[in-house]
């Protein structure tokens, strides 16, 4: 902790939790999808559900998955601003589960090649954790830079990676294997303490049986 | 890294600095980074507190749920007929001001927390025009209200849903009042004095949110513990002490919050967020679904 987040952070109000929280799960989970975003379909769970109205809770999530920041002005009016990117979308209201955080969102979300199923929950003061992709438990902050790969379930795959980071002197901080299945396929999550070129990300998807890797920056 | 007021206190006193100084370099020294970088970090802070203010008086606001909106602006304009008078009334307007920019999805420093935004701005920028402080000297004293911010987050809790509202809406004053003592010319003892004063005075403030939202009475409360932040700094100056030191009440904050049922932290379950009026606004926002 430090004096900034004392005074700070500068966001967009009203809630820390129900605002700024709710526009870093939308970026987070706009990079996951990592292509143009069509159509996002957002469940609101617990807490979201019942105040989202008015702490501007959906706004925000919207405006987020624009890829707005959290002190953007232009949050309120992120309706307006999906609707002229051609961004659809429809809230939905989810039944809270004993093992869910009170302030959690799905989102499901339809990019111009894929599709990706992200769930996520805002965990105070601004900080968030997305907790699932297409399924796969995975635990990401977006507070480091990370890698998040679908590849092959297969031996080796995990080295490959670590070594090829390893090569650009990337020092691993976490990192999380997950799968559908033995031998189907398998998602990684890597967080680092430095950032991840562009060219690195790019050795990454040529790794043999990489299906798939994207890099995001920190929020 | 510093964990008591006492000893922010010891070393400023000790070099015959301010605590602001003291705690820009500590804070230098952990971010290893330079003073400059971070008053550059805090003067646009400062700015975006300004800029809220101004938007808050001037504007014709509504927040998101439609129960607030104008009464930084209208307490304003009501000043010149006050009881209050000026200065603390025009820190009352100012921190309902930043509250309304708040609940209306403007942009605000949080301070310690988006709830909270109000108070330290309106006393710093008040507290400042009254002795014709420099900006550089308000950005300053914003130093002084993170440390004291820290060493509450780090002893007790900021949040409301943890502590209730005197960790939240009652630490902004701590830290207002510590920071307006500084920027009056007090010595660090009557800051610290100043934290302990705000501090006890509001020990036990519950967090009670009506419908859950930062509005009710969250706005009124940021106006009116501006005032309080600047009443508890003048005992201060005046030299007036705290029997119990800053540190030891902070402590006692931190086990009353324990103490505190849930309903009264955050969760809407008490208070006024349980009143017949506040149920009825409940419902009435609950009609309106996601779209």
């Amino acid at each position: 902790m430090n004096i900034f987040d004392i005074i700070g952070p500068v966001m967009i109000g009203p809630s820390s939790s129900h605002t700024a929280g709710a526009a870093r799960l939308g970026k987070v989970a706009m990079h996951i999808l990592g292509e143009k975003l069509l159509f996002a379909e957002i469940t609101l769970y617990g807490s979201f559900a019942k105040t989202h109205k008015g702490h501007g809770t959906d706004l925000a999530l919207v405006a987020g998955l624009l890829g707005l920041q959290p002190d953007d002005e232009r949050l309120r009016e992120s309706f307006k601003l999906a609707k002229e990117r051609g961004v659809g979308f429809k809230f939905l209201q989810g039944e809270l589960k004993r093992e869910m955080h009170p302030n959690s969102v799905m989102f499901k979300l339809k990019g111009s090649s894929s599709e990706r199923v992200v769930v996520g929950a805002s965990i105070g003061g601004g900080r968030v954790i997305v907790s699932s992709i297409d399924g796969f438990s995975v635990n990401i902050s977006g507070e480091y830079p990370t890698v998040i790969t679908l590849h092959e379930d297969k031996p080796g795959m995990v080295g490959r990676i670590s070594t090829l980071l390893a090569t650009y002197d990337i020092n691993i901080a976490q990192m999380r294997v997950s799968r559908s299945q033995k031998g189907g396929t398998a998602l990684m999550v890597v967080e680092t303490d430095s950032e991840i070129p562009k060219y690195v990300e790019d050795a990454i998807k040529e790794i043999e049986g990489i299906k798939r890797a994207i890099s995001i920056a920190p929020l | 890294m510093y964990t008591t007021i006492q000893e922010l206190i010891k070393t400023a006193t000790r070099e015959g600095r301010k605590i602001s100084y003291v705690a820009k370099r500590l804070e230098a020294k952990e971010l290893e980074t330079t003073e400059e970088e971070l008053t550059k970090s805090m003067r646009e802070r400062f700015k975006v507190m300004k800029k809220s203010i101004e938007t808050g008086l001037t504007q014709d606001l509504q927040s998101m749920s439609g129960l607030t909106g104008t009464e930084g602006k209208k307490f304003w304009k009501y000043i010149p007929n006050s009881i209050t008078g000026k200065p603390v009334a025009e820190a009352i307007a100012r921190a309902m001001a930043v509250g309304n920019v708040n609940a209306s999805m403007g942009r605000i420093v949080a301070a310690p927390t988006a709830g909270a935004s109000g108070i330290l701005p309106a006393v710093i920028l008040t507290v400042g025009e009254l002795f014709k402080r420099s900006e550089g000297e308000m950005v300053d004293s914003l130093f002084t209200a993170g440390a004291i911010g820290k060493v509450i987050a780090i002893r007790a809790s900021l949040s409301g849903a943890e502590g209730g509202c005197q960790a939240e809406c009652g630490s902004a004053a701590a830290m207002a009042a510590g920071a307006a003592v500084e920027l009056a010319g007090g010595s660090p003892h009557q800051v610290g004095d100043a934290v302990a004063l705000a501090l006890k005075s509001i020990m036990g403030l519950v967090c009670d949110p009506v419908a859950g939202l930062v509005e009710v009475p969250c706005i009124k409360r940021n106006g009116i513990l501006a005032s309080m932040a600047i009443s508890v700094a003048d005992l201060s100056l005046a030299g007036i002490r705290s029997v119990i030191p800053a540190d030891e009440v902070i402590d006692a904050m931190k086990s009353v919050g324990e103490m505190l049922p849930n309903e009264l932290k955050e969760t809407a379950l008490g208070g006024v967020a349980t009143t017949p009026t506040a149920k009825e606004i409940e419902k009435n926002l609950k009609e309106v679904s996601p779209k």
